[in-house]
């Protein structure tokens, strides 16, 4: 059975740069992309599109990248598609910017509706940018659909879905009716690179683009004007940093040291 | 639904006893009460719930509702937001708090989108605004690069709650409150998923969250093999082995291992950072640490920002002679 997939990627600020380079606006409350650092996918994302074309290299089918912003660079959001992805969706608008899990949940959906037919939507278990982990659950709360986050493997087999799902000490085998949604985990392994021939394939495709209007959206209910969760206020934590170096000859010298101030602390 | 008032807090359980989230939980829910001159109550979801009624009541709760029933008997989205949903209408919170656990995170949001409200996720630290009497909600973003706060300004306000964030309070056997049965009603059509199995990956020796003393290794381990080193330090000081994510992505250790947003928050007295540079996702899970301790051969690596002590060095020279030593002093 051929199975029907969108997975929703989001363009971050990459995660993974130095902290040293974080720097937020504090007058505006908003974070200053990093000179010199491109964005990326999400990483989660990223692996959210390894279990799709998991499944699809086993049964075949479609995949759908739907992602939501403004101004997306097309070399990172076009990544997907040089990975083995087919169609690549962007809801691009000044009017999608700044908006919270709520508004962002809510166009995604109206853009699947208008997608129409699928079996499994697969989202990240949380974006690397506010780590909210929310859009996935409340896409599947306004379609209607089971759900299963934190996903570390995804098998399908006719109208079902067996997903491992990540808990404490542990995994849950669980077994779920399509269509479902899925939130992926980087315990699902590393996702795949990009073949030469999937990046020149991806080079030929256009992104097809929609507008608020396309997706039946009113600009009240997305972005910024959507927003239901109010920021008050962005800041960094102050780091004190008094690290007490403990020096020595050799390391194997201040290994010793460091046990015994340790025990002078009395923290040993 | 009735005026909004009142802190409800969805507790956790584990083999019939409350789970430490929750008594946290129940501790924070307390001072935000107090605060608004309103009540805590609790509610609890599980098909033998022993003595953890009673349990909370003992940390704070002033009534406890309690939804026993066996299709409650393990996590599932269906069947506990349903319920959930139920028990909130019912209720009328002002506010929701959830720990920021398997099954908090899968909860909250879903619950929060069925009543149309949004959730805040993972707080670090609630308030109440005195002037709107509006739950303030500060929380980690950027993975740990910094802290935003959010308030949302409808009814029910839910949140989930960092685990170790919030201090219970000292549990008292002679507090009074009211255990109330609560009517969970499923109806089993709508429970999509099935629970096929439960794997449990427990490591050996001292859990991650419950020691005093961590040893953590990075991706500067290089393999199995350095961990095995790290456990000799470990054995010596009774304390846990953890892991930054590399070692867990690669195999050589297995994934319950992992310390950070992702992985397990902790916040043992002293924690050792060994081969780990210090992202901002690892510090995430264990800045609460009283005492840092870096080994790292970088001397401009993050992580010594956030150490207390640090040894600039290869570990494969520094460990051995660190075990050795400390192995000497806890002797004496
Ligand atoms: C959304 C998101 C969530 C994440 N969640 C987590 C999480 O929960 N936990 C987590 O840990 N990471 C998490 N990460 C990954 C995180 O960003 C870092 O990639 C990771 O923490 C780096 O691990 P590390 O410090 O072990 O490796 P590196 O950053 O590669 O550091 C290795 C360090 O070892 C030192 N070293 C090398 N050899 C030696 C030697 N012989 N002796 C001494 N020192 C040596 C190096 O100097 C270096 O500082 C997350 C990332 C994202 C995007
Ligand atoms: N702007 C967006 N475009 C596409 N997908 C998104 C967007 N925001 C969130 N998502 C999806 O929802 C997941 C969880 O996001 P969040 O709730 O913001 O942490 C992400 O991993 C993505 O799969």
């Amino acid at each position: 059975m051929p199975v029907n997939m969108i997975v929703c990627c989001k363009q971050v600020i990459d995660p993974e740069a130095p902290p040293a380079s974080f720097k937020i606006n504090s007058a505006t409350n908003q974070v200053i992309s990093p000179p010199g650092v491109p964005p990326v996918i999400s990483p989660f994302d990223e692996q959210a599109v390894e279990a799709a074309l998991r499944v699809k290299d086993k049964l075949g089918g479609k995949i759908t990248i739907l992602s939501l912003g403004n101004n997306m660079l097309r070399d990172v959001i076009k990544k997907p598609l040089s990975m083995g992805a087919d169609e690549l969706i962007l809801l691009e608008d000044e009017a999608f910017e700044g908006g919270d899990s709520w508004s962002t949940a809510y166009a995604l959906s109206m853009a699947v509706k208008k997608i129409g037919q699928f079996d499994i939507i697969f989202c990240g278990r949380q974006a690397a940018d506010w780590d909210n982990g929310q859009v996935g659950s409340g896409i599947a709360e306004i379609l209607g659909i089971p759900s299963v986050t934190v996903a570390k493997k995804v098998e399908v087999t006719d109208s079902k879905a067996t997903v491992e799902r990540i808990i404490t000490d542990g995994y849950q085998i669980i077994e779920v009716t399509l269509p479902a949604l899925i939130t992926v985990s980087n315990e699902l392994g590393e996702a795949r690179y990009a073949t030469l021939k999937g990046i020149m394939a991806a080079a030929k495709k256009q992104p097809t683009i929609w507008k608020p209007a396309d997706i039946g959206v009113e600009p009240s209910k997305i972005g910024t004007a959507g927003r239901r969760a109010k920021l008050v206020k962005l800041f960094q934590p102050v780091k004190e940093g008094k690290c007490e170096v403990v020096g020595a000859d050799s390391p194997a010298e201040a290994g010793v040291k460091l046990a015994q101030r340790l025990r002078e602390a009395k923290v040993i | 639904m009735a005026e909004p008032k009142d802190v409800l807090v969805y507790g956790e359980t584990i083999d019939g006893k409350l789970a430490s989230i929750t008594t946290e939980l129940l501790g924070c829910a307390r001072r935000l009460a107090d605060e608004l001159k309103e009540g805590v109550s609790c509610i609890l979801l599980g098909s033998k719930l022993g003595e953890a009624p009673q349990s909370a009541i003992a940390y704070g709760a002033d009534k406890v509702y309690i939804a026993e029933d066996q299709l409650l008997a393990e996590y599932q989205n269906d069947s506990y937001v349903a319920v959930m949903e139920k028990a909130i209408k019912e209720i009328s919170p002002r506010v929701v708090l959830l720990g920021q656990t398997a099954a908090g995170r899968d909860l909250a949001p879903r619950l929060a989108f069925r009543l149309g409200v949004i959730a805040g996720m993972d707080a670090l630290d609630l308030n109440i605004d005195p002037s709107t009497k509006l739950l303030q909600q500060t929380r980690s973003v950027y993975g740990g690069n910094a802290r935003a706060t959010f308030v949302s300004e409808a009814y029910p306000q839910i949140t989930t709650v960092r685990q170790k964030a919030m201090t219970p309070l000292a549990p008292d056997a002679s507090r009074k409150g009211e255990i109330v049965p609560f009517k969970a009603e499923l109806d089993v059509a709508k429970i999509r998923t099935k629970i096929i199995q439960t794997v449990k990956e427990e490591v050996a020796g001292i859990k991650l969250e419950d020691a005093q003393i961590i040893v953590s290794g990075g991706r500067g381990i290089g393999g199995p093999d350095g961990f095995k080193q790290l456990e000799e330090l470990a054995k010596a000081l009774k304390a846990a082995v953890g892991s930054s994510r590399p070692p867990c992505d690669n195999g050589w250790v297995p994934d319950t291992m992992q310390v950070g947003l992702t992985g397990k928050i902790v916040s043992p007295e002293l924690y050792f950072a060994v081969g780990i540079s210090g992202s901002s996702q690892h510090l995430a899970g264990c800045s609460g640490s009283k005492t840092i301790v870096a080994i790292n051969k970088d001397p401009e690596a993050n992580i010594f920002k956030e150490a207390r002590f640090g040894v600039v060095g290869d570990w494969k020279q520094v460990i051995p002679a660190l075990t050795q030593k400390v192995k000497e002093l806890l002797a004496s």
